[in-house]
């Protein structure tokens, strides 16, 4: 695809003195530039750039406070930032570019361009007026306009691959931390996304049921072409599933590296100190 | 006309007056249904308008909402039915009644609402805007159904608390069953009749109201725990 098909129709070409806001780098499926956001006098993300290649598996570690969620949950429009740019699948996620103009998204926009991504909570929010097999179809059937046969068919697949194809008419209150964890990442994966936030998926979880909702993760990491971004503690399993590690201190990547090179081989003494003490403890 | 008053209970006079009373009790009925259906919808607009994030809708719901508690019914039901209709607008009393009983409880019934809607989580909010529901599916679908099953019992209340302060429209001559005891009593000069068959009505109508709402209430707790 070239950079010009990204163009809205009819747009003046872009002056070269000019940012160009209403272009992301080519090939990428997400884009950070310069994105800043504070909360009262704590600046969360300062003026990040960060790039995400389509079907790449990126785990983002980090001291505790450092804006680590605060980048995906900028990604699933649940945190406006005050400044920069995003840019999801081709399009700016948080602006809109009219005749030339920056202009905040409407609704509207962010209905369409939220449609390529997707995320799995800490805390599952799972709807718990809903049977498991509801969970999952409500959407696709709601905002996808899917037929219900159709939905409940995927979501089955769906529920077998968690393993959890016996729990279809089981509500959430009947399940263990893991399983609603597990039922969550299919109602995700069910809407199809391009990228996928996992927001700390088993901090919520008791010791023993971290390891199913691992197995999962790795399974999908290996299995499937889209985008993961991933914020966890869990540094073994980032080793393992990512293809790049970010190290995420004070609203901006510190240092990133393939994970045998992040984990062996730090070069930040920030990232060092960081490792050490979660690796030690 | 004291001395003519009588304090004697008379059988056959109450029998005599119970058939008309039984009608009326039919508009008072009416009356509550009607209200109550109205003061639903209306607390819902009233809910929703006052969290509107636009400040040009939030900021007149509010003030129409706190005038509207802040003053008697009785008052509002007076200007319904008297001082409207200067205004061109003259309504029936039975629906001047019910405007007003939807209106007053209306706005009791937001606060149910509020505090319904403020108990659902935040992060069900959150995981409805990552499905991309629409904000009117967002409602139908994930809050609502979340908010309004502890609402129930408050709404239970409220019912029987509105039952019962239906004989106000008497004041804009609905012809329920207060109304009807008094034109019995000044027919006939004996107002002990009619006006204790009136509370008689209300209490076997309204405890078995209230305990249904009690064990309402009972199942709720026991579903949450």
């Amino acid at each position: 695809m070239s950079s010009n098909a990204l163009k809205p129709p009819g747009e003046r070409p872009a002056d070269a003195s000019q940012p160009d806001f209403s272009r992301p780098k080519d090939g990428a499926i997400v884009e950070f530039r310069k994105v800043r956001k504070a909360f009262g006098d704590l600046v969360v993300l300062d003026d990040l750039d960060f790039t995400v290649a389509p079907g790449e598996k990126v785990a983002i570690i980090g001291p505790s406070g450092s804006g680590k969620t605060t980048i995906l949950r900028v990604l699933m429009t649940l945190v406006e930032p005050d400044g920069g740019e995003v840019y999801v699948d081709g399009q700016p996620l948080w602006h809109m570019v009219v005749s030339g103009q920056k202009k905040p998204a409407s609704e509207a926009h962010l209905r369409k361009v939220r449609q390529s991504i997707g995320m799995v909570f800490q805390h599952f929010n799972l709807f718990p007026h809903m049977s498991v097999l509801r969970n999952i179809t409500e959407a696709p059937i709601h905002v996808l306009g899917k037929p219900r046969k159709e939905a409940e068919a995927r979501a089955k697949e769906l529920l077998g691959m968690v393993g959890l194809g016996d729990k279809l008419s089981a509500y959430p209150s009947q399940l263990s931390g893991g399983q609603k964890q597990r039922v969550a990442i299919a109602r995700a994966l069910a809407m199809q996304p391009k990228v996928m936030l996992f927001d700390e998926v088993t901090s919520a979880l008791d010791p023993e049921l971290v390891g199913e909702v691992l197995g999962i993760l790795r399974q999908l990491a290996r299995e499937t072409d889209m985008a993961m971004l991933i914020v966890t503690h869990e540094m073994g399993f980032a080793r393992d599933v990512a293809d790049r590690v970010v190290f995420f201190n004070a609203g901006q990547v510190a240092e990133e590296a393939p994970p045998e090179e992040l984990f062996t081989n730090p070069q930040n003494p920030r990232t060092q100190t960081f490792l050490k003490a979660v690796l030690e403890h | 006309m004291f001395d003519r008053i009588t304090f004697d209970w008379d059988w056959e006079y109450a029998f005599q007056i119970l058939p008309q009373l039984l009608e009326a009790t039919i508009v008072t009925v009416q009356a509550t249904f009607v209200g109550f259906a109205l003061s639903l919808v209306i607390g819902l607009l009233f809910a929703l308008g006052r969290r509107a994030p636009l400040k040009l809708i939030s900021w007149p719901v509010t003030a129409v909402i706190e005038f509207i508690r802040s003053t008697p019914l009785l008052v509002q039901l007076y200007f319904l039915f008297f001082i409207l209709p200067r205004w061109g607008l003259s309504l029936s009393p039975f629906l001047a009644g019910v405007i007003g009983l939807g209106l007053h409880y209306g706005t009791y019934l937001s606060e149910v609402y509020r505090a319904g809607i403020d108990s659902v989580p935040k992060g069900q909010w959150e995981a409805a805007r990552a499905l991309n529901f629409s904000t009117i599916k967002t409602w139908r679908n994930i809050v609502l159904p979340q908010a309004i099953p502890p609402m129930i019992p408050a709404f239970g209340n409220y019912f029987i608390v509105m039952f019962k302060e239906t004989p106000l429209l008497s004041a804009i001559t609905v012809v329920e069953l207060l109304q009807t005891a008094k034109i019995i009593g000044a027919r006939s000069f004996r107002y002990v009749e009619p006006v204790t068959l009136v509370g008689l009505i209300f209490l076997l109508l309204s405890y078995p109201a209230a305990i249904a709402v009690r064990r309402l209430e009972n199942r709720f707790v026991k579903q949450r725990a």
